[in-house]
């Protein structure tokens, strides 16, 4: 019919084509969050090698599954230190303690169990005999056990030296200490600078100076807020932050509250820039009729732009204060511990986070830690899944208010 | 119903005098002390950023100024040397810097082919129903914490490298797996800024183009991909930003210890790298090496500060166009 | 012109050589009228010669508008609203304002009467004045049994009736209506119509309207506004009795516009 018919399927091939590559490249992206959280999930469980450090037949009577309380309350007592053994039951009477636990104590304290090896939870399904077999050859006096990483010990105890006892509890009162406070300084003044620059501001140069400053502070590293935190707050401000004009002369710099005051100004841009757009979002003819009864500009904005704000301002601020639970790297310069086995006890106390556990397990050189690492992304991804859905229920409940 | 009724029951207003219960006939300025103090209190949250950024300057800026007036450093031998060996008194930012420019590209030919194929693929394919199920799903990946990135890195993605390209040829640590890494991370990124720009390309365009008889395909990439050029671009630069900018992903798996290299599967520390190891151990505060930290971040904050008006400018600027 | 108090004139507010721009738009010039107590004062004129931008300016509400500034003088009770030391708010607790579209509050019917007054320090009986308001605005009989539900369920008709009486409790001496029935359906608007009559009674109206009926059937005095001849700035070129404008206009221009010859 006409000389373009043949190229028409051509072209129409071609568009084809590209519209499957174009499909797959949007696939990539999704596949690579599921590939992500696989690869957390299957190193969070598995087959894992523990042995004892000490011979059972050294220490115990019997093997240690046929002991009665009494006879491990006496292996204890004959194992451990004076001192050791003192501190443990003052912490909880040993006649005090059910089965489960003191053959818990056991094996960690006299036993001193410790694990040779561990495997992901793919690879102990499918090759489970191979790995049995390896295990009592390499292993021939250890035990291969299935082990869930993620339990509710590892969330409720502090860090240990053995990743075995290793738990994350000081980390997660770290990351809620250092995130509630952030909270606490960064909300009322990401919100006032929101409503200065919506309601307040005119086009003074110097309001357009703050507006574009804001929007360059929020692509600025998170590690350059850091070297800010510890040169600013960790070292010039250390009588401060450390507590020492408190009266607390035990610590540096390095606390609780440097940490949340850095937090702070990297979360500050995005409450501002989240709020301005709340605060642009309530109609203006709300204003003119609360300005026309006679209302002052503070009267409007407290009866009226605020709470129609509101759910806009705190869909923000919890979008904000998840980017502030993973964040990482400004709290290793700011200086973030390690390794603390005690719980955090106020705004001076040395901190560690969740994030920054996860980076230290990294750094572990032992099997072992990358699934502790694994199990500790778990509880980190489950913390902010729950912020981002209290996020998009708070957006979509109040969303078709006005 | 009438006024008569009613009258006895309103507000009692006589004709001429105005009698309302605040009782007051001047108009002149009363005394709100209130409204002064929280007008100050907001003023001073907005003006709290110009100190930040005002803070960051400083610190970054005099802690830098006394790096670079020591005698054992010189400009030259910073900017224009490739050993970085603070242990040694070397101080070249190149050995560095090119880590850093190694795992952005890497991150970028990842990102941007990815990024930008999913936005065309949402803005022009896919159904509303696949919008809704693909976009947030996106959105997700944007919200994964740095450090669980830097886990797959080294979990997963540096494995596989080994598995691939051998065991001798691919270290433990190394640049392409956490390029590779930052690439993905850096997706969702591209991919919703450029989804933006495409989206942003008025209808009549693409009726014009379709009236012409082309192809969806043809109108995506010839007419609509054209027109979305600067927010793409804007895109693509704030995605160089961020890669430079990220820290965790190559702390955890690009290695410590510097190295110039250009072989991507070699170890070699970036600029936050290094900040970040440095920081993370016990420096004292008034050594060189504590000043150096200062001075590779001060290049850092520069590098990603002109990147991002770069971008914010463009971005305004295509505004201006389709508004 | 000075703040201080006149002897009460025939007139309640008075704009004297009113110059209105935005930036370095002169958008109303030169604006000569007064509005009568008592009185419904309407102004019309084609769309875009600057009756809102004139109206808001009778209660300062341009001020909102960054790059709105005002010349000459309007007096209430002669004291200048543009005096120096004269503050806004005190302005707009005198002259109320019923807007183009309804804007009730995302409150209740209730709140939505109590709040103005409630933050302009009102004392006395917070039930009877909002039921005193609502009555005033004829709206109590549809709502006495709701008042407790949103402002914003109510219909647009209500909801406008909602904002009179919003303004009402406030207790202002005028109120200036900007279209209030713009968005309205035919009986609303019919409504609202003798609403404003009564209104009179107590109060001093101004309204805007594009509506050349609307000003005859409701309006005892009428200003007419029209474009300049350079077609840049709006300016009042006749004010008198709605009867006389519609009747026996003295300007020609005015006589083409009401008899529907121009716009």
């Amino acid at each position: 019919m006409n000389t373009h018919s043949s190229t028409l399927s051509a072209r129409h091939r071609i568009g084809k084509f590209w519209q499957m590559l174009l499909a797959a490249a949007t696939i990539v992206g999704i596949l690579s969050l599921i590939v992500l959280i696989y690869n957390v999930v299957n190193e969070a469980a598995g087959l894992a090698v523990i042995q004892y450090s000490v011979d059972p037949k050294l220490v115990l009577p019997k093997p240690l599954d046929e002991l009665t309380n009494e006879e491990m309350i006496a292996a204890i007592e004959e194992n451990l230190s004076k001192g050791a053994y003192q501190r443990a039951n003052t912490d909880q009477p040993f006649n005090t303690r059910t089965k489960s636990e003191l053959t818990k104590f056991v094996q960690e304290r006299v036993l001193e169990e410790e694990v040779k090896g561990t495997w992901s939870l793919t690879d102990s399904l499918f090759k489970a005999d191979q790995i049995r077999a390896d295990a009592a050859k390499n292993y021939p006096k250890a035990r291969l056990e299935f082990r869930q990483w993620l339990t509710l010990d590892f969330i409720t105890q502090p860090m240990s030296s053995n990743p075995l006892y290793s738990g994350i509890r000081t980390a997660i009162l770290g990351s809620f200490f250092v995130i509630v406070l952030t909270i606490v300084i960064a909300f009322p003044v990401g919100v006032g600078a929101a409503i200065y620059l919506e309601e307040y501001a005119g086009h003074h140069w110097f309001n357009r100076i703050i507006q574009t400053n804001i929007d360059n502070l929020a692509g600025v590293p998170s590690i350059v807020y850091g070297m800010l935190g510890l040169a600013i707050f960790v070292r010039a401000l250390e009588p401060f932050t450390s507590g020492a004009i408190f009266g607390i002369l035990d610590s540096n710099g390095r606390t609780i509250i440097s940490a949340a005051l850095t937090m702070a100004l990297l979360i500050l841009p995005l409450i501002i820039i989240n709020g301005q757009e709340a605060i642009r979002a309530v109609p203006n003819s709300l204003r003119q009729a609360s300005y026309g009864l006679g209302a002052t500009r503070w009267e409007t904005i407290w009866h009226h732009v605020l709470p129609n704000s509101l759910p806009g301002i705190l869909t923000g601020t919890i979008l904000a204060i998840s980017r502030a639970i993973g964040e990482t790297a400004p709290l290793i310069i700011v200086g973030a511990s390690t390794f603390i086995a005690f719980d955090p006890n106020g705004l001076f106390a040395k901190f560690t986070v969740l994030p920054i556990q996860i980076y230290n397990f990294t750094q572990q050189p032992q099997d072992e830690y990358r699934n502790l690492a694994a199990a500790a992304i778990l509880v980190l991804l489950v913390l902010l899944l729950a912020l981002n859905s209290m996020a998009i229920f708070l957006r979509n409940r109040f969303s078709n208010r006005l | 119903m009438t006024l008569q009724t009613e009258a006895a029951a309103a507000p009692r207003l006589t004709s001429e005098r105005p009698q309302n219960f605040y009782g007051r006939t001047s108009l002149s300025k009363r005394p709100r002390p209130l409204e002064s103090l929280i007008q100050s209190f907001l003023f001073l949250c907005g003006a709290l950023s110009i100190a930040t950024t005002l803070g960051i300057v400083y610190v970054l800026g005099q802690e830098s100024l006394q790096f670079f007036t020591n005698p054992e450093v010189s400009l030259t031998e910073f900017f224009f040397t490739t050993y970085w060996q603070p242990e040694a008194g070397e101080y070249g930012i190149w050995a560095l810097a090119n880590s850093t420019f190694i795992t952005s590209l890497i991150a970028m030919c990842v990102a941007v082919p990815f990024g930008l194929g999913a936005a065309v693929y949402l803005s022009e394919y896919a159904s509303p129903h696949a919008r809704n199920f693909l976009k947030p799903t996106l959105e997700i990946l944007a919200g994964v914490p740095t450090v669980v990135y830097g886990y797959f890195a080294l979990t997963f993605i540096t494995p596989i490298l080994r598995a691939v390209f051998g065991v001798e040829t691919v270290e433990i640590y190394n640049m392409a797996s956490a390029g590779l890494v930052m690439g993905i991370m850096i997706l969702p990124l591209i991919s919703s800024m450029s989804e933006d720009a495409l989206h942003a390309v008025p209808r009549s365009l693409r009726e014009a183009a379709f009236g012409l008889g082309a192809t969806r395909f043809e109108v995506s990439t010839q007419v609509v991909a054209p027109a979305a050029l600067s927010g793409v671009t804007a895109a693509f630069i704030l995605g160089v930003s961020r890669a430079v900018g990220e820290t965790m992903i190559v702390a955890i798996a690009a290695g410590s210890g510097s190295l110039f290299t250009f072989n991507p599967f070699k170890a070699a520390e970036t600029m936050t790298g290094y900040i970040a190891r440095l920081s993370g151990g016990d420096v004292s505060y008034a050594s060189l090496q504590y000043q150096s930290i200062f001075a590779v971040g001060l290049m850092l904050f520069l590098v990603t500060l002109v990147l991002n008006i770069i971008s914010r400018r463009i971005v305004a600027r295509f505004r201006e166009v389709y508004e | 012109m000075t703040n201080s108090q006149h002897s009460t004139g025939h007139y309640l507010l008075e704009a004297h050589n009113l110059n209105i721009y935005y930036g370095t738009h002169k958008a109303v010039a030169d604006v000569q009228f007064n509005v009568e107590r008592h009185k419904i004062t309407a102004i019309i004129g084609p769309s875009g010669c600057g009756k809102s931008t004139v109206l808001r300016a009778f209660n300062r509400m341009n001020d909102f508008v960054p790059t709105c500034r005002v010349e000459g003088d309007v007096l209430l009770d002669g004291q200048n609203l543009y005096a120096p030391d004269v503050d806004p708010v005190e302005v707009r607790k005198r002259i109320g304002m019923v807007f183009q579209k309804p804007n009730p509050f995302p409150k209740t019917i209730y709140e939505n009467v109590a709040w103005g007054a409630r933050i302009n320090g009102f004392k006395g009986n917070m039930d009877e004045l909002v039921e005193s308001a609502l009555r005033g605005a004829v709206v109590w009989d549809d709502v006495k049994d709701n008042l407790h539900k949103s402002g914003l369920s109510l219909s647009g008709g209500q909801q406008q009736r909602l904002c009179i009486a919003r303004a009402l409790a406030v207790q202002p001496e005028v109120i200036l209506m900007d279209e209030p029935c713009s968005s309205l359906d035919p009986i609303a608007t019919l409504k609202i119509e003798e609403l404003m009559r009564e209104l009179k009674e107590r109060y001093t109206i101004v309204i805007v309207t594009h509506n050349m009926q609307q000003a005859a059937r409701v309006s005892d005095t009428t200003a007419m506004m029209m474009l300049t001849d350079d077609r840049q700035s709006g300016t009042v070129i006749e004010v008198n009795e709605t009867n006389t404008i519609f009747t026996r206009p003295k300007d020609q221009r005015t006589e083409d516009y009401v008899t529907g010859r121009f716009g």
